[in-house]
């Protein structure tokens, strides 16, 4: 804030320090839940977690008797299912919002916007009723469709942010040149505005990767993804706190090493409507 | 952000069937996306709504009855549901303020120059690509009463006498979760709250500071001022998503001890999904709904007049 260049020793006091502290508040119990996954579940409760005595065992385990693998690829389904779903629908309608003026334009934005904050109680339970009629319950269909509620108005919303970014005059040239309006879209805008696209794409995998109730009302015994897996293992095990939290650290993995990929560019999509509203 | 002028100066030039294929095209281009979130967000909630004015109780198939507003009338007398609101009412009147100040202050270091930045950036983020399940499972075992790191950590700092049961306990349950929630989500504040910060020109605190104001008085008459509309919009899309999500509630303490830590949508799934009542428990979802609109309505006015 201030411009005067602050001695090191007051930055570190001022700056440093305070950071340092919000990001042990921020880490501490990632941290705590990996120690704890790496440690004996027999010394445990007796010793605690700790790094000398540090195993596998437990990471194993999961694989070996829990199937977690199964569950890892019951969430890949879901969630790549979602990211082409929510993409292919919305790539053609963020670019009509964006080039086009027609009527009933801004009603039908915000009604996308609308539905976004939707409560998902209100949702949740008619797609119940209705997957049950349709006989889609346990199936990864109707994860992809439930996901999908929240992943097409989002990409929406995104997509729509990353193409204002690209000047209209790009495709007027294509025009020019004999492109049609879908050809334009195709050849022009679309390969400009991939890096928006790839971000958005991996924001939606992270979201319906990490869903929860969804998965836990309309899934099942066939389709459980890896985040009711996680849950489940308090009720058929007691609760052991190592097998516990090596199936935490295996859920948020793919979806923490995505996110911190994407982050930049994600995150400057996510704001520039907000800091321009 | 978009202008007219082009596409309607070429439809007076163009032929009748083209201008018309082009005031077609828009609708052309946005009918699947339009047509999918019909089928799949409209229809149910309309059939929210109403299955909220029948009596349908899910392993009573067949009956569907109409009964009016007997639901709401239930919902309305029910004591559960008042202590619902009241802890919905509690739960963001402190999760989002801590959330916002938290956020705020990570911000503002975050804007100073110091080497690790990009670092401490990343790595701030990481409790929002966190599933939510994973989340409440971590906390469950922090706050566990016999081997917790909470009660060791506080116990050692001699803050606490013995080690305190935080979830088992009805007083402690719901500032439990709210510490919790708001680990969760002040990284969302930071990083909106950093990229208004980082929109105030420099050329501002050069001025001030040539005037002579103080680092305090440049913080209130500059950068509050700046950041003020980002804060706002994000209080609001907080406001609404942290009353949407119940999960990490739900399996940190699926409502308990006693109804110590429900909330509205809580409440609504647990009727649902417990006793299968779905007429009484899209009741309760509609009337949170209700409530919850009034947020989006004041959301969708600001956004409204950034979009046209």
């Amino acid at each position: 804030m201030a411009l005067k260049r602050r001695s090191t020793p007051r930055r570190i006091l001022t700056v440093d320090l305070p950071m340092l502290a919000i990001l042990a508040f921020t880490l501490g119990p990632y941290l705590w839940m990996f120690l704890t996954s790496i440690s004996e579940e027999s010394t445990l409760f007796t010793e605690g977690p700790s790094i000398w005595n540090a195993t596998i065992e437990n990471y194993t385990r999961l694989f070996a008797t829990v199937g977690f693998a199964d569950n890892l690829l019951d969430s890949l389904i879901v969630a790549s299912g979602t990211v082409v779903v929510g993409l292919s629908l919305s790539v053609t309608a963020a670019y009509a919002f964006s080039r086009f003026n027609f009527r009933g334009k801004r009603i039908l934005m915000l009604q996308f916007l609308l539905i976004n904050m939707f409560p998902l109680v209100l949702l949740i339970l008619p797609l119940f009723v209705l997957m049950r009629v349709l006989g889609l319950l346990d199936t990864h269909l109707a994860l992809i469709i439930a996901n999908s509620t929240v992943a097409i108005p989002f990409s929406i919303w995104m997509m729509v942010s990353y193409m204002n970014g690209i000047p209209r005059s790009l495709d007027e040239a294509a025009m020019t040149d004999g492109c049609t309006r879908m050809q334009a879209l195709r050849r022009v805008v679309l390969p400009l505005c991939l890096p928006g696209i790839i971000a958005t794409g991996i924001y939606i995998f992270i979201t319906s990767w990490n869903e929860y109730l969804y998965a836990l009302t309309l899934g099942g015994r066939n389709v459980r993804t890896i985040t009711v897996a996680v849950q489940t293992l308090i009720g058929e095990y007691e609760v052991q706190w190592g097998l516990l939290t090596a199936g935490g650290i295996v859920g948020a993995l793919p979806a923490t090493v995505l996110f911190l990929a994407v982050q930049k560019r994600l995150i400057s999509g996510l704001t520039q409507g907000a800091v321009k509203g | 952000m978009t202008d007219a002028t082009m596409p309607h100066a070429q439809t007076q030039a163009a032929p009748p069937r083209r201008a018309l294929a082009r005031r077609v095209l828009p609708y052309a281009m946005l009918s699947p996306a339009v047509l999918v979130t019909l089928a799949i967000v409209f229809f149910p909630m309309v059939q929210t709504a109403w299955m909220s004015l029948h009596d349908y109780v899910l392993f009573r198939p067949n009956t569907f009855d109409w009964v009016g507003l007997k639901n709401f009338r239930t919902a309305l007398q029910d004591e559960v549901l008042w202590i619902s609101l009241w802890h919905t009412v509690i739960w963001m009147c402190t999760t989002i303020p801590a959330q916002l100040l938290l956020g705020l202050v990570t911000a503002l270091l975050l804007n100073q120059d110091f080497p690790w930045r990009p670092v401490a950036r990343a790595l701030i983020i990481i409790p929002w690509a966190l599933p939510s399940v994973v989340i409440a499972l971590m906390w469950v075992w922090i706050y566990d009463s016999n081997y917790g790191v909470a009660n060791e950590f506080l116990l050692r700092l001699g803050l606490i006498q013995k080690a305190i049961p935080w979830l088992a306990n009805p007083d402690t349950a719901l500032a439990a979760i709210i510490l919790t929630l708001t680990w969760q989500g002040f990284p969302f504040f930071a990083v909106m709250i950093l990229a208004g910060l980082q929109s105030i020109p420099r050329s501002y605190y050069e001025a001030a500071s040539i005037d002579g104001a103080s680092p305090w008085r440049q913080f209130w008459h500059i950068t509050l001022p700046g950041i003020s509309g980002v804060m706002v919009t994000a209080v609001l899309l907080r406001t609404i998503w942290v009353a949407n999500s119940f999960d990490v509630i739900f399996v940190m303490t699926g409502g308990g001890p006693g109804y110590a830590t429900y909330t509205l949508p809580l409440f609504a799934f647990v009727k649902a999904r417990t006793n299968l009542d779905f007429g009484y428990g899209s009741a309760i979802a509609v009337l949170f709904t209700l409530l919850l609109m009034l947020v989006v309505v004041v959301y969708l006015k600001r956004t409204g007049k950034a979009v046209s």
